[in-house]
């Protein structure tokens, strides 16, 4: 009887975290607003200025500066895959809309990697910011991609803009996880040495430490641009153009052949970037 | 000699509240009272000793006894606990970071036994590391890092990476990379214990021949006992944390401080450690002017059978017998007539490994003689195999020839 007693006075009334959420969402846009704005500015002039030079040149000849670059960062299987899928892209009619795509997760992984890597360091520098952040990754990782759409959207209002924020939010983990990871993982007797010499802390990192961790912060990266590419179907409902927006726009017009090549498009986008940032590192350490 | 390290009760606790481990210590409790009672850990108890320059300083002991942090708290890579550590006269405990590092750079190199390289930096780049951290020009450090490793036998390998070299070879890139930036200090954690035996005593003849040109103060950590004796200028052994014996290879093993290096010495082939100089004893003499009856006379009264004739320098001329002596007289000849000159002779820092057959198959007592010919003492056959045996006098007539 009295357990039950006890047990009911632990029946709170609801805790209101959505009402504080929403507090907090109100408060950041009434006196933050020059902020999200001067924040709105400089991501939406790199992802038109990207857009943009993608679409200045002919689409055939960036075809073929891009099956280059393959060729000299990765193998010929991969310049092989990178021309015929990108004109295959661009025989289906999709080639603009893969290229602002492409500014899109370029941009959010850019963004991803300036933040992220600093972070990753700092991280592996010390075990409190460790145990500060490693939770907060957990949080962005698992909370449901589409519940960012709307703060980003409050914020930075429709467009690509609020797109970028989310796929950033949505993909920096693995870059500062392994880069954390990477550095952590340097051989101790490594990092003695360095000291033993005299190395300065900045010395230590930049002639050791990244060094060393450079496949792994890289692994870290590519898993990065992936999934801000996995974002960019969710990012279009905001108002991301691209090639998302027209698998949106077939799935809700049950457009099955539409969405499969505008599907398609993202596939090739895939493949060409992951297999791209795969082997910037092997490539780096054969050849130097 | 002057001292260039002098290290003054220094003292290495691990776990949290160390401080309250030294007073622990101070009140006269073991190492393993307080590992048991607090769960601290002594990993280096109070070590006090100096280190001259120029000579090599071999910490020995077995696994867990302390020698590795001991090392470490010479460059501060372990923080020590209390104590000091005195270089050139400046304790460097008291350095802030920006002072360590210039000790580090300038003063104290240092090579690891499990190499330690940097896998992403070609050998040269390895070599060069000390070097380019402080600011060196790249025409410079280049040039200096081509020189090293000229010196430790690695020309022409510049441009490998590490992994592409035998482990002997490694560790001379690690060699290379301790002494670029030329420093008077070189400390070494078990820098051969990861090579194989042949390559390992390889590598010590060269550090020693490195060594008698460059006159580096070494200080050399190993657990291999033979190692200690073969390079050590002197030698300190470690226990517990604590060392437990100062003194030169010959000390250590003669006069052993207490069960604990009697029994860590007992295994040692003497004949590789002990020398000439160590079973020699004084050999009597005569002057080339002197008649063969004052030597049969000498020899009478000695009760010996051979005579040293050596100069006025003590340069040794050759030697006469007692038979040769008795005839000498009866047939009225000189001392020269009867000088047997083709004596064996062998330096004093021969090892009695080297020295058997020569004592084996000498009619006379094998002489001992400095590099200048002088005669310092003879070996007779029976004192070095007591030497050996470990029973009787091992230091015979030390090095005293007079």
């Amino acid at each position: 009887m009295s357990m039950l007693y006890w047990l009911s006075a632990l029946d709170l009334p609801k805790i209101p975290i959505g009402k504080w959420v929403e507090a907090i969402e109100k408060w950041l846009e009434g006196n933050a607003g020059p902020v999200f704005q001067g924040i709105k500015a400089f991501i939406g002039t790199i992802v038109n200025g990207l857009a943009d030079g993608f679409n200045a040149v002919p689409p055939l000849l960036l075809i073929v500066l891009f099956t280059g670059l393959a060729y000299w960062i990765g193998r010929t299987r991969i310049a092989i895959f990178t021309l015929l899928g990108l004109y295959l892209v661009y025989n289906l009619g999709y080639w603009d809309n893969t290229m602002e795509t492409l500014a899109l997760v370029l941009t959010a992984s850019i963004i991803s990697i300036v933040i992220g890597i600093p972070l990753g360091i700092a991280c592996a520098r010390s075990d409190k910011v460790q145990k500060v952040v490693t939770p907060v990754l957990d949080f962005m990782q698992t909370m449901p991609a589409f519940v960012y759409l709307l703060p980003a959207v409050a914020f930075f209002s429709l467009g690509v803009v609020p797109g970028v924020i989310a796929s950033v939010i949505f993909g920096i983990p693995p870059t500062i996880r392994l880069t954390n990871l990477g550095i952590r993982q340097v051989p101790a007797d490594l990092v003695e040495a360095a000291d033993a010499f005299g190395s300065t802390p900045m010395q230590k990192l930049f002639k050791l430490q990244l060094p060393i961790a450079a496949p792994t912060i890289m692994a870290g990266v590519n898993q990065t641009i992936m999934l801000s590419l996995s974002m960019v179907v969710i990012a279009s409902m905001i108002g991301a153009q691209g090639v998302g927006a027209d698998v949106y726009r077939a799935v809700t017009q049950a457009k099955t052949g539409v969405g499969f090549e505008a599907g398609l498009a993202v596939v090739v986008l895939a493949i060409i970037l992951d297999r791209i940032t795969q082997n910037l590192v092997k490539n780096k350490r054969k050849g130097s | 000699m002057t001292a260039i390290i002098e290290v003054q009760a220094l003292t290495k606790v691990f776990g949290s509240d160390p401080k309250r481990a030294i007073r622990l210590l101070d009140q006269g409790w073991t190492k393993d009272r307080i590992a048991k009672e607090t769960k601290l850990t002594v990993g280096v108890n109070r070590v006090s000793f100096t280190i001259e320059r120029g000579e090599i300083f071999v910490i020995m002991g077995l696994s867990g006894s302390g020698k590795s942090t001991l090392v470490r708290l010479l460059n501060r890579l372990i923080e020590p606990t209390s104590g000091k550590v005195l270089v050139n006269g400046t304790d460097i405990v008291q350095l802030n970071a920006e002072q360590l590092r210039e000790i580090r750079r300038k003063t104290i190199g240092m090579v690891f036994q499990k190499f330690a390289l940097f896998p992403h930096r070609t050998v040269l780049e390895n070599a060069e590391y000390g070097l380019e951290i402080q600011g060196v020009s790249k025409e410079q450090r280049r040039k200096k890092a081509m020189e090293t490793l000229e010196l430790v036998g690695l020309g022409g390998w510049e441009q490998k990476r590490p992994d592409e070299l035998s482990g002997g070879m490694q560790q001379r890139v690690g060699l290379a990379r301790g002494l670029a930036n030329d420093p008077e200090i070189l400390l070494m954690d078990e820098a051969f214990s990861a090579l194989d035996p042949l390559i390992r005593k390889e590598m010590q003849d060269e550090l020693l021949e490195l060594q008698a040109s460059m006159k580096k103060t070494i200080i050399f950590i190993t657990h291999d006992l033979d190692e200690a004796l073969r390079i050590g200028d002197r030698i300190a052994l470690m226990k517990d944390g604590a060392v437990v014996q100062v003194g030169t290879p010959e000390q250590i093993l003669t006069d052993p401080a207490n069960e604990y290096v009697e029994r860590f010495v007992e295994d040692v082939d003497l004949s590789k450690v002990l020398t000439a100089s160590h079973v020699m004893v004084r050999a009597e003499t005569i002057a080339p002017d002197r008649g063969p009856r004052v030597a049969l006379q000498l020899m009478r009264d000695r009760g010996i059978s051979n005579l040293y004739v050596v100069d006025k320098g003590r340069q040794l001329i050759g030697a006469v017998t007692a038979e040769a002596s008795a005839e000498a007289v009866k047939a009225g000849k000189g001392l020269e007539d009867i000088l047997i000159r083709e004596v064996t002779t062998v330096g004093p820092d021969v090892h009695l490994s080297e020295l058997f057959d020569a004592v084996s198959v000498a009619k006379i007592p094998v002489a001992v003689v400095d590099d200048r010919g002088r005669l310092l003492g003879i070996i007779i056959r029976g004192a070095v195999l007591s030497a050996l045996s470990g029973s009787g006098d091992r230091t015979g007539a030390g090095g005293d020839p007079t």
